[in-house]
Order: C-alpha cells, then sequence, then structure tokens
C-alpha cells in the first residue's frame, strides 16, 4: 500500500536530519583537526627545533618572533598581551553587567526594558570591526589627553583602549545572560525575603544574587571567553608587537593579533609562519575551551527550583 | 543610612551605567558619521573601485562580494542549522547522540571566530582546495552562523504546544509530513527571526576572512550567478569590513575618512536587520497565540 | 442489545518505562455503540484510550504487551508488525482541549484527506462540508470556511475536531475527555453530536464526569488503579454494579 511508501520517504526524512546534526560535529572535528596537525608540524619544524625542545622553547623563551630571522617563540608575551586585555575588558564588564542585569530585573519598570533592550541587542550587532575604528581613533586620543594632563604618555597603539572598548562590547552578551540567570531564581524566595522586613535592594544582593551565582559566574566565564577570542578591536587599535608587559598604556599583542598579522601577509602552505599561527590558534582554542568547559560546568550547578 | 536613600542610590547608578552604555553606541554612530560624512553621501563611494587615492576609492566590490558571500552563509547555514535543530528539538528525545550533537553546538558557539579562520584555511582552501574564494567564505560564515540557527529553530519548535503534534499524528500523518505540513510553517517567522539576527553578526564579521585572504584589491566584480554560478564561487573576493580594515590599518588620515564612511554604512545595514528581526518576531507573537 | 465486536482488548499490559500503568485489561467494544470509561483521575482510562491509536508511540520508553483486535480484519492494533499511522488512519481521535491547526477552517478538515492523498478540490469540498454538518457545525460556518480555526469560539473548536476526524470516516472515534475544556452549553451540544454520530462510527470515550456517561454511553466500563474493575451496559453499571469498588465510586463515596 502507499503507507510504505510514506514510510520509506519518513526513514530517509529522519536520516537527513541526523545527517545535519553530525555535521556540526565534523565541523568541530575539523577545527580540532586542522589546529593539533598543524600545531604538531610546527613543534617538530626545524625551525622551532624539533620535539621535545620545542615545547620547552615554547614555554621557557620570552620572545615570540616567528617570522624574524631568529625565531623566538616563547608564547608568554601573546598570553600576557591577551590576558591583559581580557582583564581590563572584564574589569568594566563585570561590574557594570552585574549593575545593570540587577536593576533590569530587579527594580526597572516593564516599559524601561523594552526600551532599553533593543538597544542592547543592537550594541552585539555592532561589527567588530567598527569597534576597532572607535577604539583606535576615539578612545585612545581621548585617553591621550586624560593622561597626558597627568604628564603619562600613551601610545598610539595600547592594551588599555581595545580592553575598554571590549568590556562595553561583551557588556550586552554578559548582561543579558546575567539578567536570565537572576530571572531563574523563583519569585517565592523573593517573597520570603519581603516578608522577613528585607528591603528591594537587600533582597536583590542577598537572596536574589547569591541564589543565581552559579548562572553569573557561567556568564562572566563565556565573556572572558569572547574577550580572549575577539580579534578586530585588538589586531586594529592594541597593536602588532609582541611585549611582555602587564603595562596597559604600552602596544601588545594577543594570539588573535599574531594571527590576524601573519594572515595578513604572503602566506606559504606549510611554512613555518603558516604553521605558527595554528600553533598560536590551538593555544587559543584550548584557552577559550576552558573557559567553555567551566562555564558548562557552572551552567549545570544551577539549581532547579 | 535608610533603605530607601540606598535604594535609590542603587537605582540611579544603574541609570547612569545604562545610560553611559547608550551614549557609548550612540558616540559610535556619531563618530563614524562625522568623520565619514563627506563621502557617505558621496554617491561614487558606493560605485567605485578600492583606489590608491581615498577621494576616489569606494565600495563597489566589496558590497558586491558582502552579498554573494551572506547569500552562500545563509544558504548553508539554513540547509544545515534548521534540520539539525529540527532533529534536536523532535526527535533526537534524550538519547545519547542528541546530546552529544547538543554540547558540541554549544561549544561551537562559544568557539572564537578566528578559529572557524583557521578551519576555513586549513581545510576549506589548502585541503579541500576551494582556494580563497567566495564559496570558502560562504561556507566558514555559515559555519559561524550555524549555532544560532539551530538554537532559534528550537527555541521556536518549542512554542508549538504538543497537542498540535498529536492532532497531526492521531490523523495519521507521518514525521515530514507534521513537520512541513505544521511545524515549519508556524516555527517559519521564528526561524527566520534568528536567521537574520545572525546574518547581521555575520555581515560584519572580519576575522575569519581575513585568514582566508580576502584583503586583496578586488577592481572587478565577481561573474554574476545567473551568467556562471561556478565562476562566481571560484572568484577572489573582498567585503566590507574587510575593506573597513584594510582602510583603517592604512597611516593616511583621508583612508580613516572612508573606513568611517564604510563602518557607518554597515552599522546602518545592522540597525535595519535588527529592527526588522523585531518587526517579525512582534507580527509572530501576534499571529500565534497559543 | 450486544452487537458485533468491533475492538476486542486481550490481556493488554502498558508500561511507562517501569510503571506498570495497565493491568490485564480485558474488555469488548462493540459496533456502532458508544462506550464510556469512567474513572478517577490516574486510573489509567486516558491511557487505555490511548492504546488504541497507538499514541503512545510517539513517546519513548512506552511498551505494550497482550492484544486489541480491530474487526472485521481482526489484526492486533499494538502487535509488533502493525504500523501506527495505518491504525490512525482508521481511528480517529478528538482530545481534551480543542487543538485546531492554525490554518483555516477549510483545511483543518480536509487534513487527514490530504494526507491519504486525497487532493481533487471537488471530492475536498463534498467531503469537507458532509463532515462539517455531521458535527453540526456547517450552518456556522459555511460563509467564513476560509477563516482562521482560532477566530471560532471554544466549542465550535472542539465541534471543527470531530469534523477533522469524522472527515476521513475512520470506523472508530476516540474521545478523551472532549468536554473538560469547554461551558455546559457547549458541553451539551457536543454530547447530542457524540448520540447522533454513533449511527456511523463506534465511539469510545473517556470522561471523569459520570454523569455524562450515564446520559450518552451504552456500555460502561469502570477503571480503578490500572485495572478494569468492571464491564457492562451503562444501566447496569450505574443502578446495579456487581463489584463494591464501582458502587462506592458511582456514588460518590470516593473519587
Amino acid at each position: 500500500m502507499k503507507i510504505e511508501h510514506k514510510k520509506r520517504i519518513d526513514f530517509l526524512f529522519k536520516a537527513f536530519l541526523l545527517t545535519t546534526g553530525l555535521i556540526s560535529i565534523l565541523v568541530t572535528v575539523g577545527i580540532v583537526w586542522v589546529l593539533v596537525e598543524d600545531a604538531i608540524r610546527f613543534f617538530a619544524h626545524p625551525e622551532s627545533g624539533g620535539f621535545p625542545k620545542s615545547v620547552i622553547r615554547f614555554l621557557t623563551e620570552v620572545h615570540w618572533t616567528p617570522t624574524f630571522e631568529t625565531k623566538k617563540i616563547g608564547i608568554w608575551p601573546l598570553l600576557a598581551g591577551t590576558f591583559l586585555i581580557a582583564f581590563i575588558a572584564m574589569a568594566i564588564s563585570i561590574p557594570l553587567g552585574l549593575l545593570i542585569a540587577v536593576y533590569l530585573s530587579e527594580f526597572a519598570p516593564h516599559s524601561v526594558r523594552e526600551s532599553v533592550k533593543p538597544w542592547l541587542d543592537f550594541l552585539e550587532a555592532v561589527p567588530t570591526v567598527v569597534y576597532g575604528y572607535f577604539a583606535l581613533l576615539a578612545v585612545t586620543p581621548i585617553l591621550q589627553k586624560i593622561f597626558g594632563y597627568f604628564g603619562v604618555t600613551v601610545e598610539g597603539m595600547n592594551a588599555l583602549s581595545p580592553g575598554i572598548v571590549l568590556g562595553i562590547m561583551i557588556l550586552p552578551f554578559t548582561a543579558s545572560m546575567v539578567e536570565d540567570a537572576l530571572r531563574g531564581v523563583p519569585q517565592y524566595l523573593r517573597e520570603a525575603s519581603y516578608s522577613l522586613g528585607a528591603s528591594k535592594l537587600r533582597t536583590a544582593f542577598s537572596v536574589v544574587v547569591p541564589s543565581a551565582r552559579s548562572g553569573i559566574i557561567a556568564a562572566y566565564l563565556l565573556g572572558t571567553s569572547r574577550a580572549v577570542g575577539e580579534t578586530m578591536v585588538v589586531a586594529i587599535a592594541a597593536g602588532m608587537y609582541p611585549n611582555l608587559t602587564l603595562n596597559p598604556l604600552e602596544p601588545v599583542q594577543t594570539i588573535t593579533g599574531y594571527i590576524v598579522q601573519v594572515a595578513l601577509g604572503d602566506l606559504p602552505y606549510l611554512s613555518f609562519e603558516y604553521l605558527s599561527i595554528f600553533a598560536a590558534g590551538f593555544a587559543l582554542f584550548l584557552i577559550t575551551l576552558f573557559f567553555n568547559v567551566l562555564a558548562v560546568y557552572f551552567k549545570s550547578k544551577v539549581e532547579r527550583y | 543610612m535608610d533603605y530607601k536613600r540606598k535604594e535609590r542610590i542603587f537605582e540611579w547608578a544603574s541609570i547612569i551605567a545604562l545610560v553611559f552604555v547608550l551614549i557609548f553606541l550612540f558616540s559610535i554612530a556619531l563618530k563614524l558619521f562625522i568623520d565619514g560624512l563627506h563621502r557617505i553621501f558621496d554617491l561614487s563611494f558606493y560605485t567605485s573601485y578600492p583606489s590608491r587615492f581615498p577621494e576616489k576609492a569606494g565600495i563597489l566590490s566589496a558590497l558586491v562580494g558582502t552579498l554573494y558571500v551572506m547569500a552562500g552563509a545563509i544558504f548553508w547555514s539554513i540547509i544545515l542549522g534548521v534540520p539539525a535543530g529540527i532533529y534536536l528539538e523532535e526527535f533526537g528525545g534524550k538519547g545519547k547522540v542528541a546530546r552529544i550533537i547538543e554540547a558540541n553546538i554549544t561549544n561551537l558557539s562559544a568557539v572564537p571566530s578566528i578559529i572557524y579562520g583557521l578551519l576555513a584555511l586549513g581545510i576549506f582552501v589548502y585541503r579541500f582546495k576551494f582556494g580563497e574564494s567566495i564559496l570558502t567564505a560562504g561556507l566558514t560564515l555559515g559555519l559561524l552562523m550555524l549555532p544560532v540557527i539551530v538554537v532559534a529553530t528550537r527555541e521556536s519548535l518549542r512554542r508549538i504546544p504538543r497537542a498540535i503534534r498529536e492532532g497531526a499524528y492521531a490523523l495519521g500523518a507521518t514525521n515530514y509530513e507534521l513537520v512541513f505540513h505544521h511545524l515549519l510553517p508556524y516555527s517559519i517567522g521564528g526561524i527566520l527571526t534568528g536567521v537574520i539576527i545572525a546574518v547581521s553578526r555575520a555581515i560584519g564579521e572580519t576575522a575569519p576572512l581575513l585568514t582566508i585572504g580576502a584583503l586583496t584589491f578586488i577592481a572587478f566584480l565577481p561573474p554574476p550567478p545567473w551568467e556562471d554560478l561556478i565562476g562566481m564561487l571560484k572568484s577572489p573576493f573582498t567585503v566590507l569590513p574587510i575593506q573597513i580594515f584594510n582602510w583603517v590599518s592604512r597611516p593616511q588620515e583621508a583612508f580613516h575618512k572612508n573606513a568611517a564612511a564604510g563602518g557607518f554604512v554597515l552599522l546602518v545595514v545592522c540597525l535595519l536587520l535588527n529592527s526588522l528581526s523585531y518587526y517579525i518576531r512582534y507580527k509572530v507573537r501576534k499571529k500565534y497565540q497559543w | 442489545m450486544e452487537g458485533n465486536l468491533k475492538l476486542k482488548v486481550e490481556n493488554l499490559d502498558f508500561y511507562y518505562g517501569s510503571f506498570h500503568a495497565l493491568k490485564k485489561i480485558n474488555m469488548p467494544i462493540y459496533e456502532k455503540k458508544v462506550t464510556a470509561v469512567i474513572g478517577p483521575s490516574g486510573c489509567g482510562k486516558s491511557t487505555l484510550l490511548r492504546c488504541f491509536n497507538r499514541m503512545h508511540d510517539l513517546y519513548p520508553g512506552t511498551r505494550y504487551e497482550g492484544a486489541i483486535y480491530l474487526y472485521p480484519d481482526g489484526i492486533n492494533i499494538v502487535g509488533k508488525g502493525i504500523d501506527p499511522l495505518y491504525i490512525r488512519m482508521r481511528i480517529g481521535m478528538v482530545f481534551q482541549k480543542p487543538n485546531p491547526f492554525p490554518k483555516s477552517i477549510f483545511e483543518n478538515v480536509a487534513y487527514g484527506l490530504r494526507i491519504k492523498g486525497i487532493n481533487n478540490s471537488k471530492v475536498l469540498a463534498e467531503r469537507v462540508e458532509k463532515a462539517l454538518k455531521d458535527a453540526a457545525l456547517w450552518e456556522e460556518v459555511k460563509d467564513r470556511l476560509n477563516e482562521n480555526a482560532y477566530s471560532l469560539s471554544g466549542g465550535q473548536q472542539q465541534r471543527l475536531c470531530i469534523a477533522r476526524a469524522i472527515a476521513v470516516e475512520p470506523e472508530v472515534l476516540l474521545f478523551d475527555e472532549p468536554t473538560s475544556a469547554l461551558d455546559p452549553i457547549s458541553t451539551a451540544r457536543i454530547e447530542d453530536l457524540i448520540v447522533e454520530l454513533k449511527d456511523k462510527v463506534t465511539i469510545v470515550i473517556v470522561t471523569h464526569n459520570m454523569q455524562q456517561a450515564a446520559r450518552i454511553s451504552d456500555y460502561t466500563a469502570f477503571m480503578y488503579l490500572g485495572e478494569l474493575i468492571e464491564f457492562g451496559p451503562t444501566e447496569k453499571i450505574f443502578t446495579n454494579p456487581d463489584k463494591k469498588l464501582t458502587e462506592d465510586y458511582i456514588t460518590g463515596r470516593f473519587g
């Protein structure tokens, strides 16, 4: 009968759906494959000293110059730049994000929420290259003026300006995740607190925020992961000089910035420069994976009320 | 200090923080507008190719490139993302395979976009030999958009009540009939909203395309797809954000004006896309009130 | 008053995972009669109903044992080789809450026909009209067949769902507490409709409302904790039940 025919189509249909789901796994496999294979090639390359000497150099040298005549392959300058900027970004994003999220979730009237949210969404959609432009040509000159007033020179390329811009860039993302976490706290906990005579503010910070802490931590971990992996703002405004420093007023280079710098040049397949961006990319992937997995762990700890 | 004062201080601090963030957003737009003013209203800016002379340079090839690359990205993200979302929400159940796919997609959504660029360079350009082409760029951005599409598909399917599914099955509908006659038509608005949001983010993506060699002087247009689809797909390209990056990285201030004008155009496109997604979401909510 | 057998439930067990929801059910369903299944909530009456059209197959971890024979051909509905699609095309269902599709009134009724492969617009129009007339809805909607089904009132929506189910001319029609979400006037109309429909189709109705069962059914089955306690002609069940438990329930001592 016709049912057999329909059954066959149905089977193929479900197989197609499953296949597309499995392709998403292939994407991850592809990412890990290129990163691992080319990172291994990098560490086995004669220019890096070959395995295992290359790994020791990677972890002990204090300069990162795979594109120079004398090749140094110490990852620390890139890590320092990456985390310095991520730190500045989170120093802005964490307090501002918490303030805005608590306000929107616990205090703001419905109308304010509804009219502010679209703009926060839009802030997330602003192209990163535009943020980069703004960091380089608006924020840096302003910083130079402010610091110059106190007699401190800020270089045209520095860590502070992209750090600040990044902090505001990821703010809508972290704030909305924190807000979701706060919203997950059941109303009866708030009511219990009010019934004991607690004020709104006290309820928010001693009942709601602590109850949602796993979700809030997860939000900030994902925010950090974003700050670490963000590329264009730092490529434009932080500089192209791997600099082992924690001074936010000097130019620095992040892992992502290095990848962009090398990718802009002529890049023969499997050359040492080519391999070096995969080694750097692999390090970046591991760092962000660490934050993401940690975030998933904290999310799984979110209390189900 | 009594609690009312504290609350007032908190509220004011929050409002100041919000206003600060919004002012930041508006000053970005304003800065781009002022810097790029004389190019934004210069028609030749939109009809010229890149040039060594800043005042002659335009974004024609970047606009066309963006159009083709985004068409590819939309194609790939929908063809892979919507069925995967349907699978996870409707048929995966609590099975092991479904949970692995789900965890994988969650993780993919948090992978930095430059890593997708390395994937594209290592796999599509060199191992698959697609070259530094529009095909590679579309595929790369499509994969980047994939998690957003999957999540949007799942969320809009979740809003359809179970009773609708049971009603269709009780009449003897098959799974594909349920999906094509009911689930897709009722969730298409939500999926579309997700696609538009994903597009508005991907259209400004620069990093994953830098690694696959998009930063070239493209003083020609790819052949239009209706004449030579393969030629279009294999063509080298540039896109708007890459062009902006190129201009902003130059020392001459005159090029910065072009970057600002290009950035403003991009910003307006993103704003329009975002508003469109809000509009569709509003319409859909009104149409299907379960 | 006994008629031909339409369905025969034989030693039916049903499990949700490890939960034994139906225990060794045995009962007949007679052709072109209304059989009501009553019992306190959680007794398994809806679970039993959903076995008749294999709705449980939609959810993982469910398992049938035993048999439900569908006559005249005598196939086992819950047998391994039987396709639920085939069963659902022969046995229709009306749900607790009206669940029309968010499509036009016409398309709602035509839907079952379309998936059976009937696409001729003239045939569709005839069958839709007939189904709407049989569901006593035609007069109210004949001028607005292209309007969205959600523009109808709750009671009308439920009659639309009945029209949708009878348009494909099923042999058996299952009602899962069809009036529990409706007002008394709508309920009365649906009850009248069910009584009229039994000339054409065998009906099984689950209800938590004993008066409803007494008003419209020819046979009544009383279930308790997953077991069938008593089955018989409705009059006998309500006036002179064999089992003490049935009597206690009927007289409102628990439930």
